[in-house]
């Protein structure tokens, strides 16, 4: 399974993090600083694969970031590439053409999009435009809610006037 | 802007947060939204709440303390909207984790979700327990999770069964439950349904061997036909990745088959085609079809033998380590590894091109190649392996130094053909890398040289040669040095020249030479410039020649700002000024060094290591105990771990040592235990340095250390060097002995006939109205470890007992060999004896404790008594 995933910048910013193993707030902070020290000094043409403590980090850069998943031993790695560029895609359709600004501005989003990804640490739906769907779906429910919201207060408002 | 809002927006939050120019201006920009978030928060303000918690969790990935919006997590969850709901459960996962009792608090909201009408909010709620469950969680809510495997809309379905993962891993007893939902959705045509109930299946087996046996019968033939469908379906645009419809669908059957498939004949008969059409099938080209070859490959391995389908498994690793793409060569070396303990032949094919991939220049590539050579190495391929491996050390970087000096000294040990050729490869990682090698191994080089009588000569020579060439490897120096202090005469005269050797001339000062580089070195620590001072003490009666060098040396360390050295320099001086009687045998070779019981602590280091909080870290063949850990060294280089200590001949093991003839041939033993102090003086006697009262149970050196509990034969030296004034610290246990003196008033004592020995006293071990049990005690000479127990069950009813059976237990650091017993009729009033046989491995430390077991008959009636043995003598 996937214990974590962590989106980090060259810089070694953090951009997402997503633990499906429990780890104490500390322990996060610690990971995060040991990976990105291990991850982000690794050259161009290397495996994308690192071993770290008994577990298996998979990373790929996409442009200025790093997408790592950490997984376990057994489980296959050349996969977990595809789930990591499954996910660039999801986002790439999403955003449309998906930059690190988006990701920061709109982390939510990221978030929204790789919860209808993987649960579990697991993979939850192979088909992107599954995903694209659900996601929309999901964010024009929020836009109802906030048009109706915004028409109540109206309402109020010029009651009170 | 809408006139109740209070603070920034999240996206001008996230601009001036960006905009800071150092960390010191980010904090105040933090500062200020938390205080403006915990106003709101305390004015209980509902509007902004989302927006709120959206900010606390960009503050929370920076790395801010965010606890106190932990509650807010709870309030959104709580509340009916659904863009309230979406952001508090993103908070929930993402400021909390399982184990924070706030989390409880939140079951009752998930219940409710889980049972509301919206399906979106449904899966909200699924994906926060999936993703942050507790096991208590887990076991309110399995039952909805359950139901849910059943909703109409599929997105709900699938959500729920990795949900289910979560919980049966959790809880592995609710695992029964879903067997029966997940095999139906085994059945589902939609993708994501089907990926993760194949998962919910994979991980169902994991925990439960019905599941298993439920999912063998039943699925098997329906995943092969959903494989082979999914093989032979046509283009599909959702679900295509670079020409193969779906791998991640692909990959999850295939692993759920190889968990099938284990262990059982009939089912992988039933996967024997299709996978050999997927291994045939599948291009390579793209790293989505690796990714299936790759978990097909290892299917294959994983299931029961069909000679065909392995040998394409292994012709496919071939072709992966081959390939230029590094992901690939790793992944190949991945599973060559797993194939070792299938098909080690077929491995080995492979062994050339493994042994270049750990040259590689990508560190993970060389990692897992050298893990897999280290497996690859067997006796009849060790000698160029280790040659090729050696060849590298002297290439390779410098991190990678370390783990391949580790593997290289690790491999040379266990497969060694001849002494010979041990030596002469240790010596070739010494001098390539002896600052990488581990302490326990270059010990284990000194017990090995120490133990070969024919090459102690070649060794030294040899060792000569190497330090001449390279001081800086500083385990070579050690080693180096301990030899030429032990066998120095044998490099000066050449004696037990092999014919492959050249003779090589060494004078005695340089000899001497040697060693003073090694005292003088800067970087030399403080246990190698110790080693080279014993060394020197011990060339000084073999080269007497030197003998006033070599003193002006000792002297020079008198000055040292290291106590431990300033203090052998003192003492070796004196020695030599003022006991030129008995230096020659206070220097004499050391004892041929017991390599069981070397191999044997250091098999058992680990555990006692963690125990013996006060002891030595390592255990030092030549008894130079580490500074830090024991300030305390032997003068007479003898070390318990290594040396013999045997508490029936102590006597004259210690006497040999000391080469003192003082004593009678056998000394009287006596029965009494003689006070701990006794120990301690002699601790002092022996060892120079310094110990200090308060460290005198469990003080320093080694050699006491594990002999301080026979303390019989110590005490009987006490006796034979008879230091009258001591025998008044020796009721003391805590008084501190003084050193220097000891040796002055040691050439004259008179001696005097100590009573005491080893011998233990017989012990009843049971007893019952009808049975007694009782243990003799002996010891073998020269294994201190290992104590025989004669046991002795004597009848005590006028009953005849029949198959009689005495059953015992010990703890994990005990051994315990059992022999027969003298019969299995114990007769009435009769007795009968059995032997057996326990090793101690932390002897010294700990005492024997025994559950016992013993079961006979009365008149064909079964009889059983148990009980404990707590009473063993304490230093069995």
């Amino acid at each position: 399974m996937i214990h974590f995933v962590l989106l980090i910048s060259r810089q070694g910013k953090v951009r997402l993090t997503k633990w499906y193993s429990p780890y104490s707030q500390k322990e996060r902070t610690k990971v995060i600083r040991e990976l990105s020290g291990l991850i982000l000094t690794r050259g161009p043409k290397l495996c994308n694969f690192v071993e770290w403590r008994g577990l298996r980090v998979v990373y790929k850069r996409y442009a200025s970031l790093y997408f790592c998943m950490c997984i376990d031993e057994d489980d296959n790695e050349l996969e977990i590439l595809e789930i990591i560029h499954h996910y660039v895609e999801v986002l790439d359709r999403y955003f449309g053409s998906v930059c690190e600004l988006d990701l920061i501005y709109n982390f939510h989003k990221a978030y929204f999009i790789l919860d209808e990804l993987l649960l579990a640490g697991e993979l939850q739906e192979s088909g992107k435009k599954t995903v694209a769907r659900l996601v929309s779906a999901q964010d024009s429910l929020v836009e109802t809610a906030k048009e109706q919201a915004s028409s109540i207060s109206n309402i109020i408002a010029q009651a009170t006037k | 802007m809408n006139p109740f809002s209070s603070g920034t927006r999240l996206r001008d939050m996230i601009r001036a947060i960006r905009a800071c120019k150092t960390a010191a201006e980010e904090r105040a920009v933090v500062r200020k939204e938390c205080a403006a978030i915990r106003a709101a928060i305390s004015e209980n303000d509902q509007d902004y709440r989302h927006r709120n918690l959206a900010k606390l969790m960009f503050i929370h990935m920076l790395g801010y303390p965010t606890h106190f919006g932990q509650m807010e997590c709870l309030k959104l969850i709580a509340s009916s909207g659904f863009p309230e709901k979406r952001i508090g459960y993103l908070g929930l996962m993402l400021l909390l984790d399982e184990r924070q009792e706030v989390l409880m608090l939140v079951t009752n909201s998930l219940k409710q979700d889980l049972n509301h009408s919206n399906q979106y909010i449904i899966g909200l709620a699924l994906c926060a327990l999936g993703n942050i469950c507790s096991a208590e969680m887990a076991r309110d809510l399995a039952p909805e999770v359950e139901r849910l495997l059943q909703f109409r809309d599929p997105n709900i379905r699938k959500k729920a069964a990795l949900c289910s993962i979560r919980i049966i891993k959790k809880v592995p007893d609710l695992a029964e439950n879903f067997i029966n939902p997940a095999a139906s959705l085994l059945r589902e045509k939609h993708h994501g349904v089907l990926i993760t109930g194949v998962q919910l299946c994979t991980d169902l087996c994991k925990v439960s061997s019905e599941a298993l046996e439920y999912f063998r019968e039943k699925c098997t033939d329906g995943l092969v036909k959903t494989l082979r469908d999914m093989a032979n379906s046509p283009y599909a645009p959702e679900y295509d990745v670079a020409g193969i419809t779906d791998p991640f669908l692909h990959i999850r059957l295939l692993k759920l088959m190889r968990i099938l498939g284990q262990g059982d004949a009939d089912a992988s008969d039933c996967m024997n085609d299709i996978l050999a059409q997927v291994a045939t099938k599948i291009e390579s080209n793209k790293n989505a079809g690796n990714a299936i070859l790759y978990e097909c490959v290892g299917t294959i391995m994983g299931i029961e033998d069909n000679g065909g389908l392995r040998v394409l498994a292994v012709n496919i690793l071939g072709r992966f380590l081959s390939n230029r793409d590094n992901n690939i060569r790793y992944v190949a070396l991945n599973m060559l590894m797993k194939a070792m303990t299938v098909d080690s032949q077929a491995v080995q094919r492979h062994r050339a091109t493994i042994l270049e991939c750990v040259k590689d220049s990508d560190a993970s590539i060389r990692k897992k190649a050298l893990d897999l050579v280290y497996l690859l190495v067997n006796e009849s391929n060790v000698k160029p392996l280790t040659k090729d491996l050696i060849e590298y050390l002297e290439t390779s970087d410098q991190d990678f130094k370390g783990v391949l000096t580790d593997k290289i000294c690790s491999l040379v040990e266990k497969f060694s053909p001849e002494k010979i050729w041990y030596i002469d490869q240790m010596l070739k990682v010494l001098s390539e890398a002896g600052n990488f090698v581990k302490d326990e191994v270059w010990h284990a080089l000194i017990v090995v040289i120490s133990n070969a009588s024919d090459l102690h000569g070649y060794s030294v020579r040899a060792l000569y040669r190497a330090f001449q060439t390279s001081t800086e490897q500083e385990s070579l120096v050690r080693v180096a040095v301990w030899c030429i202090g032990e066998y120095g005469d044998m490099l000066i005269n050449n004696i037990g020249m092999l014919d492959i050797e050249e003779p090589i001339t060494v004078t005695y000062s340089d000899a001497v030479d040697a060693v003073e580089v090694a005292i003088k070195r800067h970087t030399s620590d403080i246990t190698t410039k110790a080693m080279a001072l014993i060394a020197l003490l011990k060339l000084s009666s073999r080269f007497p020649s030197c003998s006033e060098r070599i003193k002006d040396i000792i002297l020079q360390n008198k000055q040292s700002f290291v106590l431990e050295l300033q203090q052998r320099s003192i003492e070796f001086n004196c020695i030599l000024q003022k006991h030129q009687n008995i230096r020659a045998a206070l220097v004499e070779r050391m004892p041929v060094l017991d390599e069981a019981t070397f191999s044997g602590r250091r098999a058992g280091s680990l555990p006692t290591s963690v125990s013996t909080s006060t002891g030595t870290g390592h255990s030092l063949p030549n008894g130079i105990a580490k500074p830090a850990a024991a300030p305390v060294t032997d003068l007479l280089d003898l070390s318990s771990d290594d040396a013999p200590a045997p508490s029936s001949s102590g006597v004259d093991f210690l006497q040999d040592l000391l080469g003192v003839d003082l004593s009678p041939a056998s000394a009287p033993q006596s029965t009494s235990r003689p006070p701990k102090g006794s120990a301690d003086v002699l601790l002092d006697l022996l060892s120079i340095g310094a110990s200090p009262p308060a460290q005198s149970n469990s003080s320093a050196s080694d050699m006491l250390s594990s002999i301080q509990d026979n303390t019989a034969p110590l005490a009987n030296l006490n006796g034979l060097l008879s230091l009258s004034p001591l025998s008044a610290n020796a009721t003391s246990p805590a008084s501190p002995a003084p050193v220097m003196d000891l040796l002055d008033g040691f050439g004259s004592s008179p001696q005097k006939k100590a009573e005491n020995g080893p011998a233990y006293p017989s012990l009843v071990a049971y007893e019952s109205s009808s049975l007694r049990m009782s243990f003799n005690f002996s010891k073998q000479p020269g294994n201190p470890q290992t104590t025989l127990i004669q046991a002795t069950f004597t009848n005590l009813s006028p009953n005849v007992y029949n198959d009689f059976l005495f059953q015992a237990a010990v703890p994990k650091f005990l051994q315990l060999h059992l022999d027969s017993a003298s019969s299995n009729i114990l007769p009435a009033n009769g007795s009968i004896s059995q032997s057996m046989k326990v090793t101690n491995s932390q002897h010294g430390k700990k005492s024997l404790v025994m559950r016992i077991r013993i079961a006979y008959k009365i008149n064909d009636k079964d009889v059983l008594e148990e009980g404990q043995v707590n009473n063993f003598p304490r230093d069995l």
